[in-house]
């Protein structure tokens, strides 16, 4: 037998098909890589027979999730090899149904985050769009802004792009780790925002 | 006198300024992981050219996408532009978008309601 006893390849398929995933990545998100899965999806997505906005919605939010996961690797890999030892951090999936787009992501972060991040994704969850608009121009308009990233402008610019609410969970794995899943869909049937 | 030509990528824009025509020109994607760096050369450029800026200052926004990295950096940009306006001289943001792209029109609503400078929104053909 080999070393892959464990992984059931046809299950594996069947789950990926029933979920309809079109790209799915486990492992460092590098600069380089995020260029290449970015290129894989527009490439995939320029095969789809889609409208052109949803396209480019689809692409905008894949590039804010993977930014997102680049900014954060650091935390994120040095969690993974305390708790796992490979380094690994982060997931990335993105499925197409005939109503929409998931986008997955899932990465390490300290606990001790937890709440604060959650507190910002309630909040962007409990704005309509002029409160969103509104939010993500003062955020923009602020001056304290890094080069890691805005003071989760990144979220809000999602929560915007796909005009719906932004599903997430955090698994705790120990009192000082936990994993933070985000899902984002995109419409493709109606985009108008409400 | 001042002037930037950059050549696109396919995660940063093609710029051009050109001081001596007042002229300011980003066109292409914007999606750098580290904005700041892609844009401190431009935004220096700018800061040198705002002390004797020309009578008219044309700024031509053409960008298909771009991340919130560098919205801030645009943002920066803009607040150049608006102290030249500020001190008396034209400056006009031409902001343009595909003509289905109304997320690309709401990001130039989202400076024009921050930055006090006159913007002409323009809406291109695919």
């Amino acid at each position: 037998m080999t070393s892959f006893m464990t992984l059931d390849v046809f299950d594996f398929y069947n789950k990926m098909e029933r979920n309809s995933i079109m790209l799915s990545f486990r492992g460092d998100i590098t600069s380089d890589l995020l260029t290449s899965i970015l290129q894989i999806m527009e490439a995939k997505l320029e095969n789809i027979d889609e409208k052109p906005k949803v396209k480019r919605k689809v692409y905008n939010v894949l590039v804010e999730c993977l930014q997102n996961l680049y900014h954060h690797r650091d935390q994120a890999k040095e969690i993974s090899l305390k708790t796992k030892g490979d380094g690994t951090e982060a997931i990335f999936m993105i499925g197409r149904s005939n109503k929409q787009y998931s986008i997955m992501t899932g990465n390490y972060l300290l606990s001790s985050k937890v709440d604060d991040l959650k507190e910002k994704l309630d909040n962007i969850n409990s704005l309509n769009k002029e409160e969103l608009k509104a939010l993500y121009k003062e955020i923009l308009n602020n001056d304290t802004y890094s080069d890691k990233g805005g003071g989760g402008l990144g979220i809000i610019d999602m929560a915007r792009k796909s005009g719906g609410k932004l599903e997430y969970d955090f698994m705790r794995i120990n009192s000082q780790y936990s994993f933070f899943g985000l899902y984002i869909k995109i419409d493709n049937t109606n985009t108008e925002k409400k | 006198m001042e002037r930037i030509s950059i050549e696109g990528t396919p995660k940063t824009p093609t710029v051009v300024f050109d001081a001596d025509q007042g002229l300011l020109e980003l066109k292409g994607r914007s999606i750098p992981e580290n904005s700041i760096e892609f844009y401190k050369p431009i935004v220096e450029s700018l800061d040198a050219y705002s002390s004797s800026p020309k009578d008219l200052t044309n700024v031509n926004i053409q960008l298909e996408y771009f991340n919130t990295s560098s919205s801030k950096c645009i943002l920066d940009l803009f607040k150049k532009l608006e102290m030249i306006h500020k001190n008396g001289k034209n400056v006009v943001i031409n902001w343009h978008y595909e003509e289905d792209d109304e997320d690309m029109l709401e990001a130039g609503e989202d400076y024009q309601a921050i930055i006090k400078v006159p913007f002409k929104m323009i809406e291109v053909e695919e």
